[in-house]
């Protein structure tokens, strides 16, 4: 060995062979356009959604109303109201007809001297001296701005509204389902296709199977993370640039508490996905082998969808650890959660995903070099 | 030197190996010859420490085999295998690192070694879009990237072209003459024959023969005797001792029972005047292999 040779070949330690790995899956990856574009559709329709929801969400400023007269006082009592003063009616009649406003408020008695037919008066009250004027129809969100309320209260307050909370069930369901979904069946079909094209074989002279393994799975949860992240930070951009705050105050820490379990929670999906894939032979097969953990990523979803108004099956979700990414980050938001339950539920996540990876990696090691039909999954667990 | 000593594996109840042992010397191109199922290939595969054995040893100058010396190895699968989607240069390239290499050095054995094997062209190619031919020769340079210092080879000459089988026997040539053990596997009699210096024979997973070619050829040499004379050949129906195999004209073919018999007919030959050729039949591989499968 020459002293050249010596310093440009080095005894590849674990974490090396391991980077080099998941820098190739992560190369692969980001040269496809399939993924490529699916991802900025994806972040596309994020950011749509979020815009959309400022748009139609009811979130618009004070209506703005004419007022003439004595009539500024109760509109400037009335919070969701903001009066325009008119010198006369017929000047408020010209802001209303130039769509400036959405009604006029009057008094009766001018209206009246105006020859302008109204509804009668309700019983006798300080409303009754005032008149409502639209242009086509009875503006009737701004009689119920003027309208007096019995004053009322709630046993058990929930913090956020049921609408609301769907739609962040919906988006950390979906986030999830997707990126599993993608990178896992990525995962599997990298394996296969290793298999397949059988250059698994020289891989394996070089590398250990662990260090195949750890760097596929780290490479695609690195993808997976880092769309999440971005798909987490268009979001929460989003909503702040459209003024959304309402929904940013408790979104925030179940976002990053989401983020935190997603990454284990991929670790754990991408560790089965790979150990599955490694029992068959062929791409074609792929879809049937990994059927059973496609299950454990899309039943969370959908139990997320219909229940999250169930406390008591969110709060089982919240600690099973393949829905725990969703559900806890969902209990988090809606203030079902007691400061150590995400930890708790956090442990049990990282120990299963141990586990997984434990048997995964046994499963994968023993599978590789079989090729042809299936192999039964206590062969692979006991190595033959 | 690579030695494989009490190699014994079992798939099941059946013994795909059985106390396998031999060794392949530095600089020794040793061909390993087998039929289909005999275990060549999981014989290179425990080699490669890509497969487990129940029981035996592989060693490398002495000592057992290491992952770090397995990453020294040079390795061609019986099964092609390279990633279709990445392109050539690359992935050879991503070998090299695998091994441990620089990425300049890296690149730039692998530039060399594609280069060499007429692939100079192609190195941004993926390899899906090269003809089959091509595909082989990338396939020789995934195995020869990290300069192995030990190479096993499992049937590198299935499948190639002509022009190919004469660059891999070069390659191969090369590699032992820098003092590696060679060893590979084939079909080929023919190319085993005229390019293994040593032979390791194989048959249902027990070693059934080693030994370099020539001693092989001496153990296993028939005791057959070719006689070519100018002359008319038949007095050699008369000498004692003597069984004619073949006959034609001035050529005889036969069997000797004893030296004194062979060198009768020498002497009787000589004395009658011209002789052109007395030969010991040659013993192909092909001879020798049957014999000891059997």
């Amino acid at each position: 060995m020459s002293t050249q040779t010596q310093t440009e070949r080095r005894e590849p330690r674990f974490a090396h062979s391991v980077g080099l790995v998941a820098g190739r899956e992560i190369s692969t990856k980001l040269r496809s356009k399939a993924f490529v574009i699916s991802t900025l559709v994806l972040m596309a329709g994020v950011l749509v959604s979020v815009v959309l929801s400022s748009l139609f969400g009811g979130q618009e400023g004070p209506t703005k109303v004419a007022v003439v007269g004595a009539a500024s006082e109760v509109v400037a009592a009335a919070p969701t109201l903001e009066g325009v003063p008119a010198d006369d009616l017929d000047a408020a009649e010209q802001l209303l007809r130039d769509g400036d406003v959405d009604a006029v408020v009057a008094p009766s008695e001018t209206v009246a001297a105006a020859g302008i037919e109204t509804t009668a008066p309700a019983e006798a009250s300080e409303l009754a001296d005032l008149t409502v004027i639209g242009l086509d129809q009875q503006p009737q969100g701004v009689m119920g701005a003027l309208a007096a309320y019995p004053s009322a209260a709630v046993l058990d307050p929930a913090p956020v509204d049921a609408g609301l909370a769907y739609l962040v069930a919906f988006g950390f369901g979906i986030v999830f389902f997707f990126a599993a979904l993608t990178f896992g069946s990525t995962i599997a079909q990298a394996v296969v296709e290793e298999k397949q094209t059988r250059i698994v074989e020289i891989l394996l002279s070089t590398v250990s199977a662990r260090a195949l393994l750890t760097g596929k799975v780290l490479g695609n949860a690195a993808l997976a993370l880092g769309q999440v992240v971005a798909i987490a930070v268009i979001a929460i951009l989003g909503l702040a640039v459209t003024g959304q705050q309402i929904l940013l105050g408790g979104l925030g820490i179940s976002v990053a508490w989401f983020i935190v379990f997603f990454a284990f929670g991929f670790l754990l999906l991408s560790a089965l996905f790979a150990a599955t894939a490694a029992t068959v032979s062929r791409v074609e097969d792929v879809g049937s082998v990994t059927m059973p953990v496609m299950m454990l990523v899309m039943i969370p979803y959908f139990l997320i969808i219909f229940f999250n108004d169930n406390p008591t099956v969110l709060a089982v979700m919240s600690y099973v650890p393949f829905s725990a990414p969703v559900g806890m980050p969902m209990r988090i938001f809606l203030e079902q959660a007691a400061w150590w339950e995400p930890l708790l539920s956090l442990a049990i996540l990282i120990g299963t995903t141990a586990v997984a990876l434990l048997i995964g990696d046994r499963i994968y090691r023993n599978s590789l070099l079989r090729m042809g039909a299936r192999v039964p999954f206590m062969e692979a667990l006991r190595g033959r | 030197m690579l030695e494989l000593t009490g190699i014994t594996k079992r798939y099941g109840d059946r013994l795909a190996l059985d106390d396998v042992t031999f060794a392949v010397g530095d600089g020794r191109l040793t061909g390993f010859v087998g039929g289909n199922g005999a275990g060549k290939t999981t014989t290179m595969r425990i080699a490669l420490g890509v497969l487990a054995s129940d029981a035996g040893t592989v060693a490398i100058d002495g000592r057992p085999v290491d992952a770090a010396d397995r990453r020294r190895f040079g390795y061609m699968p019986e099964e092609r295998g390279l990633y279709p989607k990445m392109k050539l240069l690359e992935q050879t390239v991503y070998l090299a690192r695998l091994h441990g290499w620089t990425p300049a050095a890296a690149r730039r054995n692998a530039t060399e070694l594609l280069e060499r094997l007429g692939l100079g062209e192609r190195l941004n190619d993926t390899v899906e879009s090269l003809s089959l031919g091509n595909q082989q020769r990338a396939q020789i340079a995934a195995a020869l990237v990290h300069r192995p210092e030990v190479l096993v080879l499992d049937e590198p000459f299935s499948g190639l072209d002509p022009m190919a089988v004469e660059t891999v026997q070069a390659v191969l040539a090369d590699v032992a003459a820098t003092g590696a053990p060679v060893i590979f596997s084939s079909h080929q009699l023919d190319v085993v024959e005229r390019l293994c210096d040593d032979l390791v024979i194989i048959a249902a997973g027990r070693i059934r023969a080693t030994g370099s070619r020539d001693e092989l050829r001496e153990q296993h040499g028939s005791q057959r005797w070719e006689l070519l004379t100018s002359g008319d050949a038949g007095w050699i129906r008369g000498i004692p001792g003597i069984d004619v195999v073949g006959f034609d004209g001035g050529w005889a073919l036969f069997e000797a029972d004893s030296d004194a018999s062979r060198r009768a007919v020498l002497a009787e030959a000589v004395s009658r005047g011209d002789v052109v050729s007395f030969t010991r039949e040659q013993t192909t591989l092909a001879q020798i292999f049957k014999e000891v499968v059997q």
